[in-house]
């Protein structure tokens, strides 16, 4: 089976403390993929690793047929891989079109490439994603003067504006008002199934990531507790333990 | 280059730059002990740190003229610069603590050129020294001087820094700024007024400046524009050293007095400004680089 | 009234006014010459600071950079006078993107204040270096050739020439904004972090804006230098404390990030500090200090972001009624 993220024996220690060790997982190529655990359980360290936020102390990561575990974070979104910050991340001060434009897919590898026109191709694009998840009407705000649930779907879109083949999303729906949640999901789901990007979700809430994903991965201290399809995860009796805190 | 086969020639050179480069490097550690207290605390760079070690040395040199002992001036400056900088905090600084960091600095670099160009319009731009009237001592036949007072201001620095030290540690002041520092909501929520402590803090920053510059006005010279270079000085080593550490302040301090000595003496004294300066480029590109290797950013 | 026609017409009228002023005030020729050299200071600091974000004390190395060069060229290349003014500028704008390219991969590394402090550290190194090194004429400075033109006949060629280089300068300015440069580099200045996770070739970005800053710097300088009449290292090619600091509090003053903001910010600096000089001497130095803490202190978002502040419709950050009702928001 070809996976387009194959991560194999990952440790990553900060000074004393041992973040993840020994983490392999692999997801396949248009799959939506779970990734659980109870709080400081090395999600996130996981995911900047992946990205290449920090260097990986051992272990080996492969995106796409591509050792990334060397690259800097620049070059892995090039390679089309992004992801989505728990605390969201948007380019405040700009209108959220322009934060949509400037995330288009463009090579900047040429000189002459970046003092380039902002082509009406990618300004529809722009709009008919704002669109898609219902900002179109404040597509001429500040971004910085959006609610924190409209900036997680202006974040989600830039990434979609950016056309990548898989999506590292970090709790993308913690602070959103629970009515909005299935609205996301189906985003999400619709995101997957028609334009085919690979997601890897890291999620708090058992009730969206049940129902999203196909394969869950389980944390916990660090190492990987369990892995397994939704109904067999729900009913793993050590992620049930690791949640609720028996020893 | 003649000057570097000159000091293996005679090693009784290096020893003459270690021990000035030594001497002055406690007065550059006290700057940037201040320094380092105002940016823990206060999350705030004092570009003007620099006016007031020349405010200090002034005032150092007034009073030697009115006859006071230029050892007597060291306090005196002190006390003076401890008003002056809770003023400056009441009327200017409180305004741009809470600002960006980038506000406050130029903020400060506007405090440093007002009060630059102060000086220059009223003490008018000649050099001045405060006289001690202490001798020389001569060592090695002659050929090494160890300046008295340079001594005395080594040993004057070192008992401020560790006055300094043991009234952050017993005090009760002493204490709400260190608590402020590490957490300067809690402090609050807990009945300190972190106001009155951040006034103290810039007041004490002014004071050790003013007793560093009170030492300078003994064992050098003073004149309007001596702050840049001690404000570039004290924020190298605050970014060598750390701003937890006092050992490392000192350390780094001591190292950056004998370096600039070598360098001056190596490259020639008029290019001394600029390896002070070129320094504080060096030491941050190559910082930058190193946090880099390791991926590891400080923001 | 149609607002193309307005702005044209707004354009139009400042460039006249512009080119008849040495007939009307021929007497503040030099100080109107400034006027477009604090523009351009102000505008190419902006580029840096206001919309990248990146706050620079260290452009005016470019500024002595160029002059220098061009001073050289005029005094070593055995051209007669105009050809060897145009060549060194020429030379001189090279030299400061050539500069600027070479420093930025190590500086422009840096973040925050510590390349604000850093680039402090680079401007006052650059004055100190000139003014020890002889070839080209350390402390003394050096001196560009005489204008081989009537008395009078400088301040008026030189003022044409500022005017000429602030010209250019603008609707360069106007057209990288407008396009991806622009955009890129407000997603440096807002978030950093963000754009590189985006993909956007940040040190390609952060490099190409310093040199555009360092190109006009560059010719302004060498235009300077023969204005003035006389190079001093410290005070008129790397004058830190002066132009270095001027440059960021008339961005500053107008409205960092804007393009218009810098303009007006120069130009009430200029003629405050003008102003100064005249009335207050001796005292002036310290105003201007006085002035500089209260601008920062007070006036922090400037003319343009005070505006901003106070009327957002008319900059464009507005909510438009959708035309269907909204069925994304309710999630089905």
């Amino acid at each position: 089976m070809n996976s387009i993220l194959e991560i194999r024996g990952v440790r990553k220690a900060f000074g004393g403390v041992v973040a993840n060790n020994n983490v392999s997982l692999s997801v396949s190529p248009g799959k939506i993929i779970g990734l659980i655990g109870p709080n400081g359980s090395g999600k996130t360290t996981l995911f900047n690793s992946i990205v290449g936020y920090h260097p990986i102390d051992e272990g080996s990561i492969k995106f796409d047929g591509h050792e990334i575990s060397q690259l800097r974070v620049v070059k892995i979104a090039r390679l089309g891989l992004l992801r989505t910050f728990q605390q969201t991340r948007i380019y405040g001060k700009m209108t959220c079109m322009q934060n949509m434009i400037v995330s288009a897919p463009y090579s900047d590898a040429g000189w002459n490439l970046i003092f380039r026109r902002i082509s009406p191709a990618d300004t529809r694009k722009a709009e008919d994603l704002l669109k898609f998840v219902g900002l179109h009407g404040k597509r001429l705000l500040r971004a910085g003067d959006l609610s924190f649930g409209q900036q997680k779907l202006l974040e989600f879109a830039m990434a979609l504006m950016h056309e990548p083949k898989m999506l590292l999303l970090d709790e993308p729906t913690a602070g959103i008002n629970p009515t909005l949640i299935k609205g996301l999901m189906n985003r999400l789901l619709r995101v997957n199934r028609d334009f085919g990007i690979t997601l890897l979700v890291i999620e708090h809430n058992m009730r969206v990531i049940m129902n999203l994903a196909e394969y869950i991965y389980c944390l916990a201290h660090g190492e990987l507790l369990a892995e397994g399809r939704p109904e067999v995860i729900q009913n793993d009796r050590r992620v049930i333990d690791a949640y609720l805190g028996a020893h | 280059m003649d000057s570097i086969q000159l000091l293996f020639d005679a090693p009784v050179l290096s020893v003459q730059l270690l021990i000035d480069g030594l001497l002055i490097g406690a007065i550059f550690a006290l700057a940037a002990y201040g320094m380092a207290l105002v940016w823990g605390v206060m999350n705030l760079i004092n570009i003007a740190q620099g006016e007031f070690v020349m405010l200090g040395g002034y005032t150092a040199f007034f009073l030697y003229s009115a006859g006071v002992h230029p050892l007597f001036g060291i306090p005196l400056a002190a006390l003076l610069l401890f008003f002056f900088g809770w003023a400056l905090y009441k009327t200017v600084v409180f305004r741009v603590v809470d600002k960006d960091l980038f506000i406050s600095i130029l903020a400060t670099f506007g405090l440093s050129i007002l009060l630059q160009q102060l000086a220059n319009q009223l003490f008018e731009a000649d050099v001045r020294t405060a006289e001690s009237g202490l001798s020389s001592w001569f060592l090695f036949d002659g050929l090494v001087t160890v300046s008295q007072i340079k001594l005395v201001a080594f040993g004057a620095a070192l008992v401020v820094g560790a006055t300094l030290m043991l009234y952050l540690k017993r005090s009760r002041m002493g204490q709400a700024i260190r608590a402020t520092a590490q957490n300067a909501r809690a402090a609050r929520i807990m009945g300190i007024d972190t106001d009155r402590v951040y006034a103290a803090t810039f007041g004490l920053n002014a004071a050790i400046c003013g007793a560093a510059g009170a030492l300078v006005a003994m064992t050098w010279i003073v004149h309007p524009y001596l702050g840049l270079p001690y404000t570039v000085r004290a924020f190298m080593i605050v970014i060598v050293a750390g701003l937890g550490n006092v050992a490392a302040v000192l350390v780094a301090g001591l190292g950056l007095g004998v370096a600039e000595n070598y360098a001056g003496f190596i490259l020639g004294a008029e290019y001394q400004a600029a390896f002070v300066f070129g320094l504080l480029v060096v030491i941050l590109v190559w910082r930058r680089f190193w946090l880099g290797r390791q991926r590891r950013y400080l923001r | 009234m149609n607002p193309t026609i307005v702005r044209a017409l707004l354009y139009g009228g400042f460039v006249v006014l512009a080119l008849v002023a040495p007939m009307i005030a021929s007497d503040f020729l030099t100080q109107l010459a400034f006027l477009w050299v604090m523009i351009v200071f102000a505008l190419t600091w902006d580029i840096l600071g206001g919309q990248m974000g990146y706050n620079s004390f260290g452009n005016i190395v470019f500024f002595g950079v160029g002059m220098y060069a061009c001073a050289v060229i005029q005094r070593d290349a055995g051209l007669s006078y105009y050809p060897g003014l145009f060549v060194g500028m020429g030379v001189g704008a090279a030299l400061a993107v050539a500069v600027a390219a070479l420093l930025g991969s190590g500086i422009l590394g840096l973040r925050g204040h510590y390349f604000a402090i850093g680039t402090l550290g680079l401007g006052i190194a650059a004055g100190e270096l000139a003014g020890a090194w002889s070839y080209i004429g350390a402390g003394s400075g050096m001196v560009p050739p005489l204008y081989p033109g009537r008395v009078g006949g400088r301040e008026t060629f030189f003022y044409y020439l500022c005017f000429a280089v602030a010209v250019a300068a603008f609707p360069v300015l106007r057209w990288l904004y407008a396009g991806r440069f622009g955009l890129a580099i407000n997603a440096i200045r807002d978030d950093e972090d963000k754009a590189e996770a985006m993909g956007i070739a940040t040190t390609r970005y952060k490099t190409a804006a310093w040199c555009i800053s360092a190109f006009f710097l560059g010719l302004i300088g060498a235009a300077v230098g023969n204005l003035i009449g006389f190079i001093d290292p410290r005070d008129v090619a790397f004058a830190g404390p002066t132009f270095g600091v001027w440059m960021v509090l008339m961005a500053i003053l107008g409205g960092k990030g804007t393009l218009w903001g810098p303009v007006i910010g120069a130009v009430i600096f200029h003629v405050t500090q003008e102003l100064f000089w005249t009335y207050l001497l001796g005292w002036q130095r310290v105003a201007l200090g006085f002035l500089i803490v209260l601008i920062v202190v007070f006036f922090p978002l400037g003319i343009f972001g005070w505006a901003r502040e106070r009327w957002p419709e008319r900059f464009g950050h507005r909510v438009e009624e959708p035309p269907a009702p909204p069925q994304a928001e309710t999630g089905k």
